[in-house]
């Protein structure tokens, strides 16, 4: 066995020691300044995205940005980066356990509460932007009154079907995982209201080797089923756009272009998660070094891919002869938002290229501060092919921008705090590591060395 | 409890290579109703058992076939008898645009069967159960091993069984009683 893959777990420990430290976080560990900080932050923002989302309910949608010709706007900006966000969870949780991957098992956990939050987030700007959305229902197929039924050859009910499955499927595959650690949690519990909550989440899971055989079976499974439903969850969000015939939208390229966004950005931001929790609770033993070179390496790829997309979709619009395509490049790279377009182009074509850089994957801080720059270059990439497509189609006489208001900007901010005040619920009560799969790696390690 | 034969005994072993061999020669001497409890999957402890995932593979086939062909004659029988919307002259069983929600529900009926189908053949959730009154079995999600052998089995002796799991390097061995 090679020293690199030993270096996925700092050496020396055991199964008691990790039993005993990751289940601390959650049990005996006091609360600490830092995670009250963050609490208390997101937790204001996230009043701030209920506000907003009252008044865009009670008043009207009128009060976001959204306007003809773009009438799109913000919401669908959001719904494609949160999605994509959570994208790389899934990755993470499923592809590379099917890959065979064992620095997955540090960080699988978070990453799928992650994806949850943040397909969660994604899935309500479409009821925001629906205008009426208690009649959101009109989606579902079942026998009502008025003897309709949804039109199953329209991207927005796949989108539906897409979006619901993963979530229900990300809540399924992520519950699965916890329930031995809520079992480990439950017998480590101290107090009778913590195992009394613990053992009920845990369904009386007692490690019986007969249940483990088909828990991993049924895990390996549920990994393989998610694996293509996560390429079907944003080729489908790609198709709302790629079926409609405004120039910019109308793109086969869209559905694995989407997918390497949603990756790139999805890796971002596991890191900026990453790098904060491991230094709060002090999780170097299990998040190390090689964690953060592998997920560099990981945005690397996605990003090539997508400078790829950008460029087939610059060479398309040539090539075509279509003026109206030719047209729509034109005022991404010169209208009104070309600085927001030569942003995303600098940052996502070149400043990725740092990640070459042994020195640059390595360095924490760097790192960090790279995730979170690409993740905003990343909302921008989504910016400018949702609004720069719509603004100027084929009638000059109908072209129009977007004017964004404070409420576009409270639902994409509070939006950010609702997802860390999930994340810092998810920190204090659930374990952030995966308990079982790290003493299964500690085994493993152990057979192959001796 | 008194006066009840008990579920059977206990034994505690502190790694995973002793159980696994222990399991191993346990099997070999024809007891059948084993079980070991573990911190996490051992390939080799389930297959000294004969533990069998068969179930849950067919649970999950099953899940995802329903799953399929539900949610295409439902997309069948809704865009073609149900509510015939004429787009254009286009067909009505424009079948193309179906495979999107099929696959879709296939994932879902797959992945919905596969877990709750994992938790009925493990009989879970079930709250309770004897073992988890033995000394020390908390550690079963720590760092510990145990291997169980139930009076139930008809080579059940409490006298030899025990013996064996002595001889076989338990560090351990409680009685467990029965419910």
């Amino acid at each position: 066995m090679s020293a690199e893959r030993v270096s996925v777990l700092k050496p020396g420990e055991t199964y008691a020691s990790a039993t005993d430290q990751i289940s601390a976080l959650v049990l005996t560990e006091p609360t600490r300044r830092t995670w009250v900080l963050f609490f208390v932050t997101s937790a204001a923002l996230a009043v701030v995205y209920l506000y907003a989302i009252t008044a865009v309910f009670a008043i009207g949608v009128g009060l976001m940005g959204i306007n003809i010709p773009v009438a799109w706007g913000w919401p669908l900006v959001n719904v494609v980066w949160w999605i994509g966000i959570g994208h790389a969870g899934t990755l993470i949780s499923a592809i590379l356990l099917l890959l065979r991957q064992p620095w997955r098992t540090s960080i699988n956990r978070f990453a799928e509460a992650m994806t949850i939050f943040a397909a969660g987030i994604a899935g309500m700007f479409p009821f925001i932007h629906l205008g009426r959305p208690w009649y959101f229902y009109f989606l579902l197929p079942y026998p009502n009154t008025m003897t309709l039924w949804p039109q199953w050859r329209s991207p927005l009910v796949w989108d539906f079907f897409a979006i619901s499955t993963y979530i229900l499927v990300s809540i399924l595959f992520w519950y699965q995982g916890l329930i031995p650690d809520l079992a480990t949690l439950r017998d480590r519990a101290r107090t009778r209201r913590t195992q009394l909550i613990y053992g009920f989440l845990a369904l009386g899971w007692r490690g019986s080797i007969r249940h483990w055989r088909r828990y991993e079976t049924v895990y390996l499974l549920l990994a393989g089923l998610a694996t293509p439903l996560v390429v079907s969850v944003h080729s489908v969000i790609s198709l709302d756009f790629a079926v409609t015939i405004v120039p910019g939208y109308h793109s086969t390229i869209f559905p694995p272009y989407f997918v390497a966004g949603a990756l790139l950005s999805g890796f971002c931001m596991v890191i900026t998660i990453a790098v904060p929790l491991r230094r709060a609770f002090r999780l170097e033993p299990y998040i190390t070094e090689r964690h953060f070179d592998v997920m560099a390496k990981v945005m690397l790829s996605a990003g090539m891919v997508v400078i790829y997309s950008y460029a087939v979709e610059l060479f398309t619009a040539w090539y075509s002869g279509d003026p109206f395509e030719r047209g729509m490049l034109v005022n991404r790279a010169l209208g009104p938002h070309a600085t927001l377009f030569w942003i995303m182009l600098a940052v996502n074509a070149g400043v990725l290229q740092l990640l070459w850089l042994k020195r640059v994957r390595t360095s924490i801080p760097m790192l960090f501060t790279l995730a979170i720059v690409i993740n905003t270059a990343m909302w921008i990439e989504r910016y400018v092919i949702v609004i720069t497509s719509t603004q100027r189609d084929y009638m000059p006489s109908a072209w129009g921008t977007v004017s964004e208001t404070h409420y576009d900007w409270a639902l994409l901010l509070g939006s950010l705090g609702l997802f860390f005040f999930l994340m810092c619920l998810f920190i204090r009560f659930l374990p952030v590591i995966s308990i079982h799969e790290v003493r299964e790696l500690i085994h493993e390690q152990e057979e192959q060395r001796s | 409890m008194s006066g009840r034969p008990p579920l059977g005994l206990l034994a505690r072993f502190t790694s995973a290579e002793q159980i696994v061999a222990a399991a191993k020669l346990v099997a070999a001497q024809d007891y059948r109703a084993v079980d070991a409890f573990s911190p996490f999957p051992l390939p080799e402890l389930s297959e000294a058992l004969r533990a069998s995932a068969a179930g849950v593979k067919w649970c999950v086939l099953i899940g995802a076939l329903v799953g399929a062909l539900g949610g295409y004659l439902m997309q069948w029988y809704t865009a073609v008898h149900a509510y015939a919307f004429d787009v254009g002259g286009r067909p009505l069983h424009s079948w193309p645009a179906f495979i999107i929600v099929t696959f879709e529900l296939a994932v879902l009926g797959g992945a919905l069967a596969g877990f709750f189908g994992m938790l009925a053949l493990n009989g879970l959730p079930r709250l309770n159960h004897p073992v988890f009154a033995a000394n020390g079995f908390q550690l079963a999600s720590r760092n510990q091993f145990f291997l169980l052998i139930e009076s139930r089995d008809r080579k059940f002796d409490p006298k030899r069984t025990r013996e064996l799991l002595d001889s076989l390097g338990a560090a351990e061995i409680v009685e467990v009683e029965s419910e």
